[in-house]
């Protein structure tokens, strides 16, 4: 296997990673008020993702990272023509990490409420947008050798916005609220569990008629049949109807492994879509960003690949264990005085 | 604002996000290992005093962690947004250490400290000890990593230049990673969050101290912050002066801005201060040392410096017509200012330590306004360094390969860059805001005198009261 393709396949277990891990952390996030019924109840649902939640998203910086060291024209061109959706994105995150860590600071309801709505908008559009930006690059964009002789974005930022993409967007909003939702059944105990439950069904219908219509679409728009991409889109469906199924059954560390899996096929499956190309141009095959014009030096990705294959599985193992640590249920009774701030008692204080 | 093209407004907005980002940096890496010492203190003797200071300063090294995190994210992604042709030239080098950033150290230190914040009450104390320590560990890996990348656009190395291509394509990582640029600065910035963190504990602890709020754990405190102050104040001012003289070696002009000297001079002095203007016409008023600066650059009192007019001319040889200064007062300030606020922070940190000697209490109407300003004096130090850093590097981003003006996007428009600044620019002051209003909140608070601490098993309970919960 050349070092390009070793790069494209990690570059795409990393995007696997983050879509796992912080697609949950989005489901959990837009739920928060659908499956609480009081205080108790919300400081629960937030207390499942607190110890992971950060680590879940550097899957999403060393992405980023990993895609400017193995293939630095995909990561300039990708993150100058995709600005304002980013941005959104960016912006996004950084309000859903500074909401987890000062919500429960002060017990006031009118501060718990606004950082709610941060958070739920917050894991929202995330949620919809990487979708968008995915969809876009396997549809192709307007990609344009420019005057300096890099292949450049050309399309504005409404040429994102077309139907395919908008699909593509749904499609990862109703995946991530389904696996947030059997997560949260997985995590939690009561009235949550059961709330929880519930939506992951409803939602899960909902997730299987977009991914359907978006594999359909994603098979039917390549240029000649690919008998992978048809298998693996078939691997989706497969996993997400067991997923439903042990959600049926109330098989929820089942439903974790089965809706982890349809993401992890569903992800696979663009990146083989793509292969070789990284990000085609709807302009001309000629203006295509492949994994050899995109790419790196030998000597580089070398030096990458040892790196990624010795911490990739260290870290495996690490954050693993940080859910061997957390396995235990979360309840509502477990949160003793909901209502108040950490920061709110000035008591105690010891005066000598 | 209007003449602004998004060149100048790419400038603006890394300025504003990346010094933003920095004023939490170093205080969380100090913080880290200081708290990561105090729970160590608290693990061997027992004492509940170094418990509640673990939680107390704990608290306030989690609540800028959390702005350092998500402000961190934006520095990611922000070289490929604005600055896509900068990307483009120096990624087959400069991708190599971010990517090993998130690797090696961003995954280590986001994933212990959720385990360290979580943990209480899920891993055995000892366990629980590690955690605190790795998150450190990684938070001091991290700068390593960014700061090798940091000096490669000071000093590139290990590389070569791919004319085909229009780029610079790596030839040695060990080069780049242990190149003298790469350790000196990491020696002179860790050590300088050391004494961030430091002087963040001391204030805080002397104000604990002036309010009579638990005197056990504020005397301790407010002296390991002084002598953390002390020891990482040594180690700055040693590699500052070894990164100095770097400075001179390889980018003389840098050093010849921070004097404002224009002409080549021998024993030429250090310029405390100067009145008038900076252009070299004339100065009305100013303060020099005899040959201090030639002593500071070369290490010789009677070595020659390199003034600007000099190194330009030498420079249009080599790189073609073009201004090879940077913005020259800015420099001369920034430098100076630097100095200036470290120095000040050690003089306060000096003079309580020698007030508090055999168990006395500082006294003295300057000792808490100083206290109260103890912790800016670092912070602004940080800042005023890496604008000097940065903007003394200016117009080259990689210096001698490649402009910042030749590094920008050329497909985001200056309105695109003008509103994501405008919004990123809101959103950090707003968080700014609610930030500095926690922190004061739990510096009143004052630490918690009701721990209850028992030794958990592995895993925990699932009926107990979560020791912590968001």
């Amino acid at each position: 296997m050349s070092l390009e393709t070793t790069w494209f396949l990690l570059i795409a277990v990393l995007w696997i990673g983050y879509f796992i891990l912080e697609g949950f952390d989005f489901g959990v996030g837009i739920l928060l008020p659908f499956v609480s019924r009081n205080e108790a109840d919300r400081r629960a649902v937030l207390t499942t993702l607190g110890p992971v939640w950060d680590g879940n998203e550097v899957w999403l910086l060393v992405a980023g990272g990993a895609t400017f060291a193995a293939f630095p024209e995909w990561y300039a061109t990708l993150f100058s023509g995709f600005y304002l959706p980013l941005f959104l994105i960016l912006v996004s995150l950084i309000i859903r990490g500074v909401a987890f860590e000062y919500r429960s600071k002060y017990g006031k309801a009118q501060w718990r409420q606004r950082w709610d709505v941060a958070i739920v908008i917050s894991s929202a559009i995330p949620a919809l947008l990487w979708g968008v930006a995915f969809a876009n690059i396997v549809r192709g964009v307007p990609l344009e050798k420019s005057a300096e002789g890099h292949i450049e974005y050309v399309g504005g930022f409404f040429n994102l916005l077309n139907p395919y993409a908008l699909l593509g967007g749904v499609v990862t909003l109703t995946v991530f609220l389904t696996h947030g939702a059997i997560f949260l059944s997985l995590k939690t105990a009561g009235g949550i569990r059961e709330r929880a439950h519930d939506l992951a069904l409803k939602l899960g219908l909902i997730a299987a008629v977009a991914a359907v219509a978006f594999l359909l679409w994603t098979n039917l728009s390549l240029p000649a049949f690919n008998s992978m991409v048809a298998i693996l889109s078939a691997g989706v469906a497969l996993a997400w109807v067991a997923g439903l199924a042990a959600t049926l059954k109330g098989r929820e560390g089942w439903a974790f492994i089965f809706s982890a899996s349809a993401i992890l096929l569903f992800v696979s499956d663009l990146f083989y879509a793509l292969y070789p190309r990284i990000m085609p141009s709807s302009l001309g095959a000629q203006f295509d960003l492949t994994i050899r014009n995109a790419s790196s030096t030998a000597y580089t990705l070398k030096v990458m690949t040892v790196v990624a294959l010795v911490m990739t599985p260290l870290v495996l193992i690490y954050q693993g264990w940080t859910y061997w640590v957390f396995r235990k249920r979360v309840s509502s009774s477990q949160i003793a005085q909901p209502e108040r701030g950490i920061l709110d008692s000035a008591t105690h204080v010891l005066h000598q | 604002m209007s003449s602004m093209n998004s060149l100048d407004l790419a400038r603006w907005q890394f300025a504003i996000t990346t010094v933003y980002h920095f004023i939490f940096v170093p205080i969380t890496i100090g913080m880290g290992f200081l708290v990561a010492g105090l729970q160590t203190a608290w693990y061997r003797t027992n004492k509940v005093k170094y418990l509640r200071a673990t939680k107390f300063f704990g608290k306030l090294f989690l609540i800028n962690f959390a702005i350092g995190v998500v402000t961190g994210i934006v520095q990611e992604f922000q070289f490929g947004m604005n600055w896509s042709s900068y990307s483009r030239f120096v990624g087959d080098i400069f991708g190599a250490p971010l990517a090993m950033e998130g690797l090696l150290a961003f995954f280590l230190e986001s994933t212990f400290l959720g385990l360290w914040i979580f943990g209480w009450d899920r891993l055995p104390k000892k366990v629980h000890l590690a955690t605190i320590w790795l998150a450190s560990f990684g938070t001091i890996l991290s700068a390593y990593f960014i700061l090798a990348a940091n000096a490669w656009m000071q000093h590139p190395v290990g590389y070569t230049i791919n004319l085909e291509k229009g780029r610079a394509e790596l030839t040695s990582i060990v080069e780049v990673l242990t190149q003298k640029t790469a350790l000196a600065t990491f020696f002179h910035t860790i050590p300088s969050a050391a004494f961030t963190g430091g002087a963040f504990i001391a204030g805080i602890s002397a104000w604990l101290l002036i309010k009579k709020m638990d005197i056990e754990m504020s005397r301790t405190t407010l002296k390991l912050g002084l002598i953390t102050m002390m020891v990482s104040f040594l180690m700055v001012f040693v590699s500052g002066d070894i990164t100095s003289k770097i400075m001179t070696e390889q980018q003389p002009m840098k050093m010849a801005a921070a004097e404002a000297l224009y002409e080549t001079t021998e024993s030429a002095p250090f310029s405390l201060l100067t009145i008038g203007t900076l252009d070299g016409s004339r100065s009305v008023f100013q303060i020099d040392i005899p040959s201090v600066l030639s002593f500071l650059a070369t290490g010789d009192f009677k070595g020659t410096v390199e003034g600007v007019n000099d190194i330009q001319a030498e420079y249009e040889k080599t790189y073609g017509p073009g201004d090879y200064s940077p913005n020259i007062p800015l420099a001369y300030w920034s430098f100076r200012l630097m100095i200036g606020f470290g120095g000040l922070g050690f003089l306060f940190a000096l003079l309580a330590l020698f007030q508090m000697r055999r168990g006395r209490t500082p006294h003295g109407k300057w000792f808490l306004p100083a206290m109260i300003f103890l912790p800016f004096t670092p912070l602004l130090a940080n800042s005023f360094g890496w604008i000097f850093t940065e903007a003394g590097r200016q117009p080259w981003a990689v210096f001698g390969l490649i402009r910042t003006s030749d590094g920008v996007s050329a497909v985001v428009s200056a309105g695109s860059v003008l509103f994501t600044m405008i919004v990123f620019t809101l959103l950090y002051g707003v968080l700014a805001f609610i930030e500095v209003g926690l922190t004061l909140k739990v510096i009143k608070n004052g630490p918690q005198t009701e721990l209850d601490y028992e030794n958990p098993k592995l895993g925990g309970s699932d009926t107990k009261p979560l020791v912590m919960a968001y």
